[in-house]
C-alpha cells in the first residue's frame, strides 16, 4: 500500500515537473495564487499578536507629567516618575553650577549633550545640559547609562562620587554636577528628558 | 497500518545526517504526508483538523491574554476591561478567546456526534474513543475554570454552584463534601484565592489536552481512520495519501469554520456570553437566573431534572461517564448508521434530545420544563444503556458495499487494477 502511494506522489511530482517545463496550467495558477493568499493572510494575522506587546493606552497616557519645583530649596533634590522612569531634579548651589561650567570639553568622557531638547550633536557644556535662565536646575533621567541602575546622590547623606554629582554603586560610575560621566564604566552622560518651564517654578516633562 | 513504513528519502546532506540521528522527518512524512486515508471521507471528517486549529487558537490567544490579565479578586474584572479597551488589539484577541471556547465546543460536539453516527468507537477504535472522552472532560474543566476568570457575576456564581456539586458527598459521608468544597475554594467561600488557583489550572490543563490529543492522534494512526461506510482499508485503491487529498479537504472545512468564527468575533463577540457577567462579582448578591455557558446547558438540564441533590450530580457526571462504555454497549455488527435502518432513527432522536436538553437547561427550573427535562434525561440514558445493546441485536443491517472503493464508485468497481487507476482522483 505504502509503495503504491509513493508511486502516486512521485507520478504527481513528475507531472508537475513536465507541466512546468511546458506552459503553467490552471492548477499551477490556483496553487500559487491560493498559497500566496494564505501566506499573506497568515502574516497579516500574526501582526495583532506581536503588536499586543507594545505599550498600551494606559502606558501612553503617562507620556507627560508636570512637576512643581517651588518646594525644592537650593541644594535639595527630588526624584519624580516619568514613563515609569526616575527623573532627577536638583536645585544646584552656585558652587555646583560654577564647578560644572568650568569643566573643559577635553576632560569629559562623553562630549555630547544628550539633551532631548537640543540637536543630537550639541556639545556637553553645562549651558547645553540646562535651560537658559534656569541654570540652577538640573533635570536628568536617573538611570545609569552603563546597565540601568539608579545612581546615588539624590538624598542628603548619599555618596555623590568624586565629582560631587551622582555615584552609581552597581559598578562605580561617577557623574559630575551636570550629570556627565567622568569616571567608571558608563559610556554616556545621563539623558536629559524633553522638558519645558511652563512657569518659573513649574516644568512639564515629556 | 501500524506497520505502515515511511518511504521518506531526505534529499539534502543535512536531512540525511539528521534522519540517521532523529528520524522526525520520516515520521512526519509517513504519518502526515503519505499516510493512507480512506477515499470516501466526507466533510464531517474535517472536524478533527478543525479541532486542532481550535486548540492552537485557544493556546495562542490565551497565552497573550495571560500577559495582560491579573488573577486577583480586586483586579481581574478591571483587567479584562483593560484588555478590551487599552491593550493593542486586545478587543480582538479577547473576543477570539471567548468566542473560541464556544467554537471549540461546536466542533467537538460535531466530532462526537459524527463518531456516534458512523460507529467510530467500535473495535479496534475503543482506546481512540476513550481518549476522546478524556479530552472532552479536560475541555469541560478548562472551559469552566476559564469562565471564572473575568470575575463577573456569572463567573462567580457559576463557580459557586458547580463547586457546590461536591458538597452533595455530604449525603454519603457527612462532612466529606464540605471538606472537599472548602479544599477546592481555599476558604469558606469562593474568593480571590479560588480565582488564583483556577487561573493556574486554566493555564495548565490545555497542555494536558495537548498531551491527550497527541495520544488520540497516535491511536488514530495505529488503527487508521473510520469512514462513512465503516469499512476497513483492504486494497490500495481504497485509500489516498493524506497529502494533498485529506489535507486539502480539511483546509476547505477549516475556512468554512473560520468564516463562522470570524463572524462572531467581529460582529457579535459577546452574543454567546451572558449580560450578567458585565457586572463585577458580588459575593452578597446572586443574579436572579443562573445559567452556565451554552455548551454546558444539556448537562445542567440533567442535573436539575433529578429531584435529589446527590442524584442530580450522579446523573450529570454519569451522562459523560456512560460515553466511556459505548464501545461495549453497542452490539451492532456494522459500524456505520448509514446501514442501520432502525438505529438511525434512534440516533437522530438522541441528537434532538441533546438539543432539547440544551434548550431546557436555559429555562427556569419550574414546571412544565422540569418534566420535559426528566423525559429527555430518561431518553439520554436509555439511548446508551437500552437502545444501543438491544437494537444492535435485533436489527438487520443493510447490505454493505464490497469495499471503500465500491462505496465511492459503485458495485464492481476496483476489481481490476486498471479501473481503479483510471477513475482515481490522481488522474488529471
Amino acid at each position: 500500500m505504502a509503495i503504491q502511494h509513493t508511486q502516486n506522489i512521485s507520478s504527481i511530482q513528475e507531472a508537475h515537473v513536465t507541466s512546468h517545463a511546458e506552459e503553467p496550467n490552471r492548477r499551477d495558477f490556483l496553487i500559487i495564487a491560493g498559497n500566496a493568499f494564505a501566506g499573506v493572510g497568515g502574516v497579516i494575522a500574526l501582526w495583532p499578536f506581536i503588536a499586543q506587546m507594545n505599550p498600551d493606552k494606559t502606558a501612553l497616557a503617562l507620556a507627560s507629567t508636570e512637576v512643581d519645583l517651588s518646594p525644592v530649596k537650593e541644594g535639595q533634590a527630588i526624584t519624580v516618575v516619568w514613563r515609569g522612569k526616575p527623573v532627577f531634579i536638583r536645585n544646584r548651589t552656585p558652587d555646583e553650577v560654577k564647578a560644572a561650567q568650568d569643566v573643559q570639553m577635553k576632560d569629559l568622557r562623553d562630549e555630547v549633550a544628550r539633551n532631548d531638547n537640543l540637536a543630537a550633536d550639541a556639545q556637553a557644556t553645562d549651558q547645553n545640559r540646562t535651560t537658559k535662565g534656569h541654570e540652577n536646575w538640573l533635570v536628568a533621567i536617573g538611570i545609569c547609562t552603563h546597565l540601568g541602575c539608579i545612581p546615588k546622590g539624590q538624598a542628603m547623606g548619599d555618596e555623590k562620587g568624586e565629582y560631587g554629582g551622582w555615584f552609581c554603586p552597581c559598578h562605580g560610575s561617577h557623574y559630575d554636577t551636570a550629570a556627565r560621566i567622568r569616571k567608571g564604566p558608563a559610556p554616556r552622560n545621563l539623558e536629559i528628558p524633553p522638558y519645558t518651564f511652563v512657569s518659573d517654578t513649574k516644568i512639564k516633562i515629556g | 497500518m501500524s506497520s505502515h513504513e515511511s518511504n521518506y528519502q531526505p534529499t539534502s546532506r543535512f536531512g540525511k545526517w539528521l534522519e540517521e540521528r532523529l528520524p522526525v522527518g520520516g515520521l512526519m512524512y509517513g504519518q502526515f504526508i503519505e499516510f493512507p486515508t480512506p477515499r470516501n471521507l466526507n466533510y464531517w471528517w474535517t472536524f478533527g483538523g478543525i479541532l486542532m486549529l481550535c486548540l492552537a487558537a485557544q493556546l495562542v490567544t490565551g497565552i497573550v491574554l495571560a500577559m495582560h490579565y491579573q488573577a486577583s479578586a480586586a483586579e481581574a474584572f478591571n483587567s479584562v476591561d483593560h484588555i478590551r479597551r487599552n491593550v493593542n488589539y486586545g478587543y480582538m484577541i479577547q473576543a477570539m478567546h471567548a468566542v473560541g471556547a464556544s467554537m471549540f465546543f461546536v466542533a467537538v460536539y460535531t466530532h462526537i456526534f459524527r463518531g456516534l453516527y458512523y460507529g467510530s468507537y467500535k473495535a479496534p477504535r475503543e482506546i481512540l474513543w476513550i481518549l476522546g472522552v478524556f479530552i472532552f472532560l479536560a475541555m469541560m474543566a478548562t472551559a469552566f475554570m476559564g469562565y471564572a476568570l473575568p470575575w463577573g457575576q456569572m463567573s462567580f456564581w457559576g463557580v459557586t454552584v458547580i463547586t457546590n456539586l461536591f458538597s452533595s458527598l455530604d449525603s454519603i459521608i457527612p462532612g466529606v463534601g464540605t471538606a472537599v468544597v472548602e479544599w477546592l475554594w481555599g476558604g469558606y467561600s469562593v474568593s480571590g484565592t479560588t480565582l488564583n488557583r483556577f487561573f493556574s489550572l486554566h493555564y495548565l490543563l490545555p497542555f494536558v489536552i495537548v498531551g491527550l490529543v497527541a495520544l488520540h492522534v497516535w491511536a488514530l494512526h495505529v488503527v487508521g481512520q473510520n469512514n462513512p461506510a465503516g469499512l476497513d482499508i483492504k486494497t490500495k485503491s481504497d485509500s489516498v495519501p493524506m497529502y494533498p487529498y485529506a489535507v486539502a479537504k480539511d483546509v476547505v472545512g477549516m475556512f468554512a469554520f473560520l468564516i463562522l468564527f470570524a463572524w462572531f468575533v467581529f460582529f457579535m463577540p459577546d452574543y454567546l456570553g451572558h449580560s450578567d457577567n458585565f457586572t463585577e462579582a458580588n459575593p452578597m448578591v446572586t443574579p436572579p437566573h443562573i445559567v452556565p455557558e451554552w455548551y454546558f446547558l444539556p448537562f445542567y438540564a440533567i442535573l436539575r431534572a433529578i429531584p435529589s441533590k446527590l442524584g442530580g450530580v450522579v446523573a450529570m457526571f454519569g451522562s459523560i461517564v456512560v460515553l466511556l462504555f459505548v464501545p461495549w454497549l453497542d452490539t451492532a455488527r456494522v459500524r456505520s448508521a448509514k446501514y442501520r435502518p432502525i438505529f438511525k432513527w434512534f440516533f437522530w432522536l438522541f441528537v434532538f434530545t441533546c438539543l432539547a436538553l440544551g434548550y431546557l437547561g436555559a429555562l427556569p427550573a419550574e414546571e412544565p420544563y422540569v418534566t420535559y427535562a426528566q423525559i429527555f434525561t430518561t431518553y439520554y440514558f436509555a439511548f446508551f444503556l437500552i437502545i444501543m445493546p438491544i437494537v444492535g441485536i435485533i436489527e438487520t443491517p443493510k447490505k454493505l458495499p464490497g469495499s471503500i472503493t465500491e462505496d465511492v464508485l459503485g458495485p464492481g468497481a476496483g476489481k481490476g487494477a486498471g479501473a481503479a487507476v483510471a477513475a482515481s482522483p490522481e488522474a488529471r
